[in-house]
């Protein structure tokens, strides 16, 4: 008893921090800082320069992630538990680079709508932050952190319109949720650590590959914590919040979520798998398989019934969850597999965050002409903002994946993951890809056609013969995430170039 | 110059209407006439181009690839920009460069309501660049995404500027057609992942047609590529459009706006049975030996059904869409016997249907300008009100229903008589007995065009067209569009070698790679 205690009363020892290392990190942290002391000290004044603020952080914070990538060394600090390599600078870059979009388009909506500003980009920063630390956490606690760091302020930022009912209902409903989810995987967690007796992935892959520990409990942690993240992701059945909350939130917050957040998910979830419990192909692999398709299924069908864009997305998302999910049911055949499947993944995450922040953008550029995003109100627009409806075309018929738009390269990596071990499970997802990207086109093309063929709706209380002006911000945010879009598609080199990653290598190796 | 066309031909050719597409992008919608010029210009400089590198082209040397491109692109998924010209290739791209312009000139003045020829314009380009890209892709992952860049475009020129059912045709059109192409990408994967190189055993991991089509399917057992072949079979059936994939045919060119019809009978349907030619069969040969007399039979029950289907149409342009379902049966009948003779018909009846059912859907477009109806009943008596519209009708109706001396000919009769004695391992009652049906079927043929000509052209005018000012004879922009083609159809049904000496050396090539 006493030898067992003394163990663990250990003299604190600090780690070697690599500053380089974590200096994206910090370069939030100080603009978050930055961020709330302009509110203190100039009060209202601070309004003016909050949004601007908040995007040069986000983007100072893009140097040391450039500057990690030009020297290309893979780093790891806190012993282990925080790694900088190729796939976690790539992920930061996704969230920051999407971060930045969303202070794009937020700033003409918060500005207006009379929120609060500065606690507003305060928000999103830590949100962020959370996000950038999660790229890198390699062990149970510093994910769990991560995690927290992230949702919470996505929880205030989802009732942000706090005079709008819609707006709590989201903001609730997505905190419980939230919290039932943590409480799951926490739960998962501590079955973990339990069998291995570390909240290393290191060395709970080592411990479950093993065959040390105990089989019933690992499969219970690797399940549990599976289900915990099936929430963030908003994988079938765990997306019942998606809806409700992506349509009462404000819709730049409904861009985070559906994005960042999102990927955020993903990107534990894929650290957990390649790092953590590759080896337990057995218990992850049919729980990918069975989760992917009835996201791809359950999200497309839904989605077909739905009448409004924003809640269309929402079931769109769940079945872009299952795209990406898909891979993850066939990632443990092989070291080569795992490869090809983790690169899909993040070429799709990457690829996705651009077309779909472009589709929000749309969102709300039209929402501030017809304060409304049912599917009905847009007909017509290509006939009075004919760019809009082009850039609304293209966004969708991307998320579709029609070459030569982004998205087919995103699902095109996803099918080659799941073709290249050959396995018969693996050939029959691939199959359902193709057959869900066909169900997935009927209702992308219907809005397109609501756009292109239908006349504007002639009782409708706004303004349909002048084109809508988006405000300056919204403008570049749609320029970006369109040119992204657009690149991807026709040289995909240069996000595959990219997105060529890999963990397990890394780990083994 | 030589070098040029030889570093940059097919790119230019392929990629100038684009580009024409772009410049047009940034002009502002109300200079009209300026777009319109682009529009001409663009797809001008594309046929000039494609003139050139045909006068330049190597005909004795025509089974090879000429002007190869070969140049990095997603080097993550071992996809290369690789582009090439041969014999096969060469009349389907001289197609497409001829057609598209003539269209633009069609349309100079006559854009279907609701207006907006910048956006119709640039549709037609980008279409151009799509189909363009298509003959020439020599990397299948090249391919399909030129394949693709078609869906689109198409899309929007039915739904947009199409008639009172646009919706239903146009999503009809895209779900078919990405349906198809989505099976057909998932086994461009399985070949990419299973073909090996015969000499050292080792998988090719490779998306280089040429380098696929020299192995033929090494390594890959004979079950697995009959599966491969099932899913290119809907792929590319889907767009020839093959019984019982047509349905979404008719509906789209009914709708679609006569230059839309053009170009989807001309060239997109095209596309399915090139890559039928270009990719299932030679890359798959045991496939294609296995699937051979299934297609066969879905080609000939095209042929009888799309005729009887023409026999009961009461709308000109939908009886036009289905002649299209039984003349893409002879020409799916040529390649279904995996002969180069029947191939060889194939490729010719590919490009004879192009300009007849091209010309065709003209005038069909043109009579609905002038008539407000294409119903049957309703028109008669072309010939006294329009005398040289009627006359070209006559015209058309004989080339397409194969009359010798016609460009028409020439597809069908060798395609039929290559069904007589099918390659080795065919099963020969059985295309025989196929010989026989389409043989039964050029007779509808003839009798379902000549029974049009009978109600529309001949007769006296109807009470309620007989005093239209509408009605007018061909048009100066008509004859300019319309020259070319009648031109081709006597031309190819004189001297059906132009065609012939260019394809025959790819095919055989084609065919022996395997062998």
């Amino acid at each position: 008893m006493l030898g067992s205690a003394s163990t663990l009363i250990v003299a604190f020892e600090r780690p070697a921090i690599d500053w380089h290392a974590v200096a994206p990190e910090l370069t939030l942290l100080g603009f978050g800082a930055l961020l709330t002391l302009v509110d203190i000290v100039w009060l209202e004044r601070g309004r003016a320069v909050v949004s601007a603020l908040a995007s040069f952080g986000l983007l100072a914070s893009m140097v040391p992630v450039v500057t990690l990538a030009w020297d290309g060394a893979d780093r790891s600090t806190f012993w282990g538990a925080y790694v900088v390599d190729d796939y976690a600078l790539v992920m930061k870059a996704v969230f920051l680079l999407a971060g930045y979009v969303v202070v794009l388009l937020s700033t003409n909506y918060i500005a207006e709508g009379d929120y609060w500003e500065n606690e507003y980009y305060q928000m999103l920063l830590s949100a962020v932050l959370g996000m950038v630390v999660m790229a890198s956490a390699r062990d149970l606690v510093t994910i769990f952190v991560a995690l927290e760091l992230l949702s919470i302020p996505a929880y205030l930022m989802a009732t942000w319109r706090k005079r709008d009912l819609r707006s709590n209902e989201a903001g609730l409903k997505y905190y419980l949720m939230g919290v039932f989810a943590s409480a799951v995987l926490l739960y998962g967690m501590s079955l973990l650590y339990g069998a291995t007796g570390s909240t290393m992935l290191t060395d709970i892959d080592a411990a479950v590959s093993g065959g040390g520990a105990p089989l019933a409990v690992v499969t219970l942690g690797v399940i549990f914590v599976v289900v915990g993240f099936g929430f963030k992701v908003s994988a079938f059945p765990f997306h019942t919040w998606a809806p409700d909350t992506y349509e009462g939130a404000p819709t730049p917050v409904t861009a985070f979520l559906s994005v960042a957040s999102k990927a955020a998910g993903f990107v534990a979830l894929l650290s957990l798998v390649f790092v953590g419990f590759w080896g337990r192909a057995d218990v992850y692999q049919p729980l990918m398989w069975a989760l992917a398709a009835a996201s791809m299924f359950g999200g497309n069908l839904m989605a077909l019934r739905q009448t409004n864009l924003v809640r269309l997305l929402a079931y769109s998302g769940v079945a872009q969850a299952g795209y990406m999910l898909a891979p993850l049911a066939v990632a443990g055949e092989s070291l080569a597999t795992a490869d090809d499947a983790l690169s899909s993944v993040v070429t799709y995450l990457a690829i996705y965050a651009a077309m779909n922040l472009g589709a929000f953008a749309v969102i709300i550029a039209v929402a501030r002409r017809t304060a409304s995003a049912e599917i009905d109100t847009y007909k017509g627009l290509f006939r009075y903002s004919p760019g809009l409806a082009v850039a609304m075309t293209i966004f969708l018929m991307a998320l579709a994946g029609i070459p030569p738009l982004g998205g087919w390269f995103a699902k095109f990596e996803i099918v080659l993951a799941l073709l290249s071990p050959g396995t018969a499970w693996g050939v029959a997802l691939g199959v359902i890809v193709a057959v869900n990207s066909v169900i997935a086109l009927y209702y992308y093309a219907r809005i397109a056609s609501h756009m292109w063929v239908e006349a504007p709706p002639e009782s409708a209380d706004f303004d349909t013969t002048t084109p809508i002006k988006p405000p300056t911000s919204v403008s570049a945010a749609l320029v970006l995430t369109g040119a992204a879009t657009l690149a991807f598609g026709i040289l995909p080199q240069w996000v595959g170039h990219f997105t060529d990653v890999s963990l397990v290598i890394a780990l083994t190796g | 110059m030589t070098d040029f066309l030889n570093d940059w031909g097919l790119t230019l050719v392929t990629f100038v209407p684009l580009i024409g597409a772009l410049v047009m992008m940034a002009v502002p919608a109300a200079e009209e006439k300026m777009l319109k010029q682009l529009a001409l210009l663009s797809s001008l400089v594309a046929m000039v181009i494609g003139g050139l590198l045909m006068l330049d082209f190597d005909y004795g040397n025509a089974g090879a690839l000429q002007y190869v491109v070969d140049a990095r692109w997603i080097e993550v998924i071992n996809s290369r920009y690789i582009l090439g010209l041969d014999g096969i290739s060469l009349p389907l791209m001289a197609l497409t460069l001829v057609v598209v312009p003539l269209c633009v000139v069609y349309s100079w003045d006559h854009i279907p309501e609701p207006g907006n020829p910048k956006a119709f314009f640039i549709l037609i380009l980008i279409l151009e660049t799509g189909m363009v890209g298509t003959f020439v892709a020599q990397d299948l992952i090249l391919f399909f995404v030129f394949f693709e860049v078609v869906l689109l475009p198409m899309f929007f020129m039915i739904a947009v500027w199409g008639g009172e059912n646009r919706r239903y045709a146009s999503i009809k059109f895209f779900l078919f057609t990405l349906f198809g192409s989505a099976l057909m990408l998932l086994s461009f994967l399985a070949l990419f992942f299973l073909s090996t190189d015969p000499a050292t055993g080792e998988s090719l991991r490779t998306f280089d047609m040429r380098a696929l089509t020299d192995v033929a399917g090494a390594g890959i057992l004979g079950a697995t590529q009959v599966w491969i072949f099932a899913g290119m079979f809907i792929g590319f059936g889907v767009k020839v459009p093959m019984f019982p994939f047509h349905t979404w045919l008719p509906d789209a060119h009914t709708e679609a706006p006569t230059v839309g019809s053009v170009i989807l009978a001309a060239v997109l349907l095209k596309l399915g049975t090139y890559g039928f030619v270009r990719i299932a069969v030679p890359m798959l040969p045991e496939g294609a030996e296995a699937w051979a007399p299934w297609i066969g039979l879905l080609a000939v029950i095209g042929i009888i059904y799309g005729a009887l289907g023409c026999l009961a149409q009461t709308d000109m342009k939908r009886l036009i869409a289905f002649s299209s379902v039984a003349h893409m049966g002879f020409v799916m009948l040529g390649i279904a016997t995996l002969t180069d003779f029947g191939i060889n018909a194939a490729i010719f009846g590919m490009v004879a249907h192009g300009i007849i059912t091209g010309m065709l859907f003209f005038l069909a477009g043109s009579v609905k300008e002038r008539y407000h109806t294409l119903e049957i009943r309703r028109l008669g008596g072309m010939l006294v009100q329009a005398p040289r519209m009627g006359w070209i009708l006559g015209f058309c109706s004989m080339a397409s229903l194969g009359l010798p001396g016609l460009a028409g000919f020439w597809g069908e009769f060798p395609a039929i008589l290559s069904a007589y004695s099918p390659a080795e391992g065919l099963p020969v009652e059985t295309f025989r007995t196929y010989m026989v049906v389409a043989a039964v079927g050029t007779v509808l043929a003839a009798g379902y065009l000549l029974w049009l000509l009978q109600r529309t052209a001949m007769g006296a005018p109807r009470d309620e067209f007989a005093d239209s000012d509408d009605i007018v004879d061909v048009t100066r922009l008509e004859w300019i569009a319309w020259a070319p083609l009648l031109v081709g159809i006597i031309l190819f049904g004189v001297a059906p070698g132009l065609i012939f000496d260019v394809t025959d050396p790819a095919v055989v090539g084609l065919l022996a790679s395997g062998g």
